[in-house]
């Protein structure tokens, strides 16, 4: 029996007078991985952020209770937004995060086919380039734990294979994955959340009658 | 944690100070506004030394109050745009701590210059130097409330539509306290309205880390 690394639970997501989920409840041992899915405007990004800390659970329909989110140490997280600094060369801007977390693990940058980039300014890197620049921000933190929100998106075959590759290795040493990917993603053993297929979709109208 | 400030600090600071390379404007821009302002203001009410020399001093005033609107839609918007602000979060550094370096990093990168630039500014005006060292002191007691307001405005704006236009426009009554004591200094002749002005400047510099860390947390939802 491996040691718990993310325990969530009551997880409830509202936008509006929609309920995007509700009473959701995850486990992770170390190693795991999950795979998000669900079409788009279910929510998945907003469980990944809510997994992160960053967006505050909704207080549950039924129970009024707030969820809770309890990881064991530190969370790393990809998104849409890469995390670097814009205007500088991608080599400052990781040496930047470097500098808070801990320097990046000899390779990595050779591996996810940065080396070269070092003294392009990030914001003239392409969508896969910056999505690989965030990648190596992610290793250099050195967090057990990882939240990856579309981690392949603008990625060429090459380096999708290297980041399902980067996942494998990250679980071996006993880290968690949970992934949002649209596109195939092969995650041996992972096991899956469908957004889409849970029934949680009701109106706050329809909460109101259900409570009465 | 330590270090990881310091880390920040200098990176805010480089960053505030020379700007984004690419027309991304550095202290230099607001600076030469400012200068500008002076310059042109002579132009308007005419060549009177006697009158220049009295509103001399509100002037470079008001002169550094419109070119610390700025700066204002760089101070926040272009690392929430990037993430940053949510990495910071995930490495448990608070908002509150993030917010009192770029206030700090704002202040020492707009106000030695500012100072500096007032001299050539007061000497456009004819300004004695009794008068010059009024508004000296008085500018180095406001400058920490402007860069507190000018943070904590850009923390409220960040992310909305026109936000940089509305920070701006919440700026300018925000600073008021510390123009009324800091301007007023020079009609009532020094002391007293450099230490109201200063006295602003601190209980902004108290609040603005807090109101400004409550925004950015209010602006993920």
């Amino acid at each position: 029996m491996s040691a718990t690394a993310l325990s969530a639970t009551d997880l409830c997501c509202r936008r509006g007078d929609r309920w995007l989920f509700h009473g959701l409840s995850l486990s992770l041992a170390r190693g795991d991985a999950l795979h998000i899915r669900g079409p788009n405007g279910f929510g998945k990004s907003s469980l990944i952020r809510m997994l992160a800390g960053l967006l505050p659970p909704s207080p549950s329909p039924q129970t009024g209770h707030i969820g809770r989110v309890d990881w064991a140490g530190p969370v790393a997280l990809i998104d849409e937004r890469h995390g670097l600094d814009a205007a500088l060369p991608l080599g400052r801007a990781l040496a930047f995060w470097a500098r808070i977390d801990a320097p990046l693990p000899d390779g990595t940058l050779e591996r996810l086919g940065l080396a070269r980039l070092l003294d392009v300014p990030v914001r003239y890197l392409s969508t896969g380039q910056k999505k690989r620049a965030a990648l190596a921000r992610v290793i250099g933190q050195r967090a057990p734990n990882w939240l990856l929100d579309e981690p392949l998106n603008g990625l060429d075959t090459a380096a999708c294979a290297q980041v399902e590759a980067l996942i494998t290795e990250h679980r071996a040493a006993g880290g968690v994955v949970v992934a949002i990917s649209h596109q195939p993603i092969t995650i041996p053993g992972a096991s899956v959340v469908d957004l889409g297929r849970a029934p949680r979709q009701f109106s706050a109208a329809q909460w109101a009658e259900v409570a009465a | 944690m330590i270090r990881a400030l310091l880390a920040i600090l200098r990176r805010d600071l480089r960053l505030l100070l020379l700007g984004t390379g690419g027309g991304g404007g550095g202290v230099v821009l607001p600076i030469l506004f400012f200068l500008a302002v002076a310059i042109i203001f002579p132009f308007a009410v005419g060549p009177d030394p006697v009158l220049l020399a009295r509103i001399g001093g509100g002037v470079i005033w008001l002169a550094a109050l419109l070119a610390a609107i700025l700066p204002l839609d760089r101070l926040i918007e272009p690392d929430r745009e990037a993430g940053l602000f949510d990495q910071w979060a995930l490495r448990g550094i608070a908002e509150e701590w993030i917010i009192a370096l770029r206030i700090a990093a704002h202040w020492l990168s707009f106000a030695p210059a500012l100072l500096l630039a007032t001299l050539p500014a007061a000497a456009l005006f004819g300004l004695k130097g009794s008068v010059i060292a009024v508004v000296e002191l008085g500018l180095l007691a406001g400058t920490p409330g402007l860069a507190a307001v000018g943070v904590l405005v850009a923390a409220i704006t960040a992310g909305l539509k026109g936000g940089a236009a509305l920070a701006g426009l919440l700026f300018i009554p925000l600073c008021v306290p510390i123009l009324i004591f800091g301007a007023g200094s020079l009609a009532i002749g020094g002391g007293s309205g450099i230490a109201l002005a200063a006295a602003a400047s601190l209980v902004l510099l108290a609040l603005a880390p807090f109101a400004g860390a409550a925004a950015l947390r209010a602006g993920r939802g």
